[in-house]
């Protein structure tokens, strides 16, 4: 190696050094947005008021312009024996299950997004096409979406729907929590037609409190958590049961936030780009070394 | 006695039996390829809301980015340790890596819902996202494999730049270019050599931060805080095994001797990785006490168990022996079985490990999944076979070569 070829290598490796670090000040800027508002709007479904009407599936259809079948066909409750989860066509089902305290009212249970405190949606999508607005919702961009579906290999309630059979621009298909309609001052569209109040909607904070409330006043109507609170660091949506979450097909999830721990180790290897120009450095270090010894060993 | 190598263009028909078959299955796959690109992924696919990500993502994208590590470690062990004796292996190992990474971008594309959004990653950031980090390394370390492969374009064309008809004449500027390009890049080799290291080990461990974030949907004898460093581990075993896989066949199949002499050192080294990465992913299990899963008899503990024991154990031993090392078809038996062992281990990641909450079935590639699966990796063969006739890629003995002359680094 002649010394102007060692001269050219330190500039060439700190010009590139340089350049990383100047990348990762943008990087740190890059992101969706997250916010995790104090005065967040959630609901509060209380599977035990619930009725099994399904007004709130026909409704939803309805404000978000899927084909909506007239809602007397609604009172079918044939379809309570198979389990259904939200797809492409439904943002929202309801599901029934036994109530062994009394068998003449089952349970019903509404599903939908959770629209989680820290959604795992939100940290996975590669090209930040979903985001946690001020309101409490999780909304997804489709002028972003590249239709890669890691928010569906993510989500822990494995709620994002794909339209797996359209070819040109299949979207991801789930509840926005009917973000523009409260723009507008309007309310959850499930919320507004629920004839028996099922579903308060409201500031997430004031909904737990009312949540403990009727489990501290009715004990033997409800078990005592509240599905939500803790749930993968809290979820918009909270969920009052009369059998434990588990047996209404509620999935068991730790307290800490779905994003956590890949966050942290992407962070970890990223942190502002020094592991990496490290380790270029050092492997340049390590390349002009040897050369220089197998140069040596041939002089 | 030390002979000297160099990089010879293949001369053999193209055509051959194996071909018309490889050309057959290609044809198989496009055309249900085609059947994704009119009707939806859905049409051809296995896959629904429960299953998001099957064998394109397991196999054409994870193990595809793993099988290709050939070329960093070649890379890393001629180029950054100057191992020169190694130098022959490192073109082969180049041009994999660089067709590989190509089918890999390939097969991201198809899969995506919108494929021509591809680019969106590249001015929509969100650096919290593994995909992303994986997206971009992936793209800008494709781009370097290309660059790194130039001077073996420049070798073949310069002096010998013969267009017909009306491209005639830009023969003359077109060597031109050549030689500029020959000698700018040989002076700035050394930081693309290095980046693709560097890129390398950034997305190899990184793709095994993608499942962390499913987090419970993923069967606990995988999941793990150290994935990423498993698949970094991982990768760099599976690197020169892959060498000694593909360059066996390539000899076998242009009629040359496999070059034991290199191969057979190549293969000292693989043991100790192998053990290193065996030794994280055992000490892994026992820290998070996941062996108890082995202990009935399901799909995930049956596959953990092969992955294990076929891809790691067996062919660690053998590649301990004298006997195996001196051996090519024990050498090429104990190398298949380790690229077997990473194929499988990534297949049981993103695919096998993977359980939804829900489900109304279990999820298994449909034929039209595994035709463009098949299809691509043969595509890719029949990629190789043509460049290595066309460019000088494949090292062989050079009786003609005194002794002064040596590699400089040419990619």
């Amino acid at each position: 190696m002649t010394n102007l070829d060692r001269r050219s290598f330190f500039k060439t490796t700190a010009l590139l050094g340089a350049g990383l670090t100047g990348l990762s000040v943008s990087e740190a800027k890059a992101g969706p947005k997250n916010i995790l508002s104090p005065d967040r709007m959630g609901v509060l479904v209380d599977t035990t008021v619930c009725i099994g009407c399904r007004n709130c599936e026909w409704a939803c259809k309805t404000a978000h312009n899927l084909p909506t079948p007239p809602i007397e066909s609604y009172e079918d409750r044939s379809v309570f024996e198979k389990m259904r989860r939200p797809d492409e066509t439904a943002l929202t089902v309801v599901n029934r299950y036994d109530n062994p305290k009394k068998p003449e009212l089952p349970y019903t249970v509404k599903v939908q997004c959770m629209h989680c405190d820290h959604p795992a949606c939100v940290s996975a999508c590669i090209v930040g096409a979903f985001s946690k607005e001020e309101n409490g919702a999780v909304i997804w961009d489709t002028g972003k979406c590249i239709g890669c579906r890691y928010c569906m290999a993510a989500c822990p309630f494995q709620i994002p729907a794909f339209e797996f059979h359209r070819a040109i621009g299949p979207k991801i298909i789930k509840c926005d929590f009917c973000s523009e309609r409260r723009k507008d001052g309007k309310m959850p569209a499930c919320a507004e037609i629920c004839p028996v109040e099922a579903l308060t909607y409201g500031p997430r904070e004031e909904l737990v409190r009312i949540a403990r409330d009727r489990v501290k006043r009715f004990p033997e109507r409800y078990v005592e958590q509240i599905y939500g609170e803790y749930e993968v660091g809290g979820t918009g949506w909270l969920y009052l049961t009369g059998r434990d979450a588990a047996e209404l097909q509620f999935p068991k999830l730790g307290r800490n936030p779905a994003p956590g721990v890949s966050e942290s180790i992407q962070h970890g290897i990223f942190a502002y780009f020094v592991p990496p120009v490290s380790l270029y450095a050092l492997l340049g270090a390590l390349m002009w070394i040897t050369k220089n010894r197998t140069d040596e060993e041939e002089a | 006695m030390e002979h000297f190598m160099r990089p010879t263009q293949m001369q053999k028909k193209f055509i051959t039996p194996g071909v018309i078959v490889l050309i057959l299955l290609a044809l198989n796959g496009l055309i249900f390829l085609a059947g994704r690109f009119l009707f939806g992924i859905g049409s051809v696919t296995n896959l629904n809301n429960q299953y998001p990500w099957g064998i394109w993502i397991g196999i054409d994208v994870a193990a595809g980015v793993a099988l290709a590590a050939g070329g960093f470690t070649t890379a890393a062990l001629g180029h950054l340790m100057h191992r020169e004796q190694y130098h022959a292996l490192v073109r082969p190992a180049l041009l994999t890596a660089m067709l590989g990474y190509t089918f890999v971008a390939l097969g991201v594309s198809i899969d995506i819902g919108r494929y021509y959004y591809i680019w969106h990653p590249l001015i929509m950031w969100n650096g919290n996202s593994a995909l992303f980090e994986v997206g971009i390394c992936v793209m800008i370390y494709m781009t370097v494999l290309y660059i790194e492969f130039l001077p073996v374009v420049t070798e073949r064309f310069i002096g010998r730049v013969n267009m017909k008809g009306f491209l005639a004449r830009f023969n003359a500027p077109m060597d031109k270019l050549l030689r500029l390009l020959d000698r700018g890049l040989s002076k700035v080799m050394f930081v693309f050599i290095i980046a693709g290291v560097v890129l390398s080990t950034l997305h190899q461990s990184s793709l095994g931060t993608l499942m962390v974030i499913a987090g419970p949907k993923m069967h606990p004898l995988w999941q793990t805080p150290v994935l990423p460093l498993l698949f970094l581990l991982s990768a760099i075993a599976v690197g020169f095994p892959m060498v000694i896989f593909e360059s066996m066949i390539a000899a076998r199949s242009f009629g040359l001797k496999p070059e034991m002499e290199i191969l057979s050192k190549l293969g000292r080294m693989i043991a100790p990785i192998l053990g290193i990465y065996l030794a994280f992913k055992i000490g892994d299990m026992f820290i998070r006490e996941t062996f108890v899963y082995l202990t009935t008899f399901t799909t995930a503990s049956v596959m953990f168990m092969i992955e294990v024991l076929v891809g790691i154990v067996i062919p660690l031993r053998m590649f301990l022996s004298r006997d195996v090392l001196k051996s090519p078809l024990l050498l090429f038996i104990a190398a298949s079985l380790v690229v077997f062992g990473v194929l499988l281990n990534r297949i049981n990641n993103f695919v096998v490990a993977y359980t939804p909450p829900y489900s109304f079935g279990s999820y298994f590639p449909s034929v039209g999944e595994i035709s463009v699966t098949v299809g691509f990796i043969s595509i890719l063969v029949l990629l190789y076979r043509a460049a290595v006739m066309i460019f000088p890629v494949i090292s062989v003995p050079d009786k003609s070569l005194s002794s002064k002359a040596k590699y400089t680094i040419r990619g």
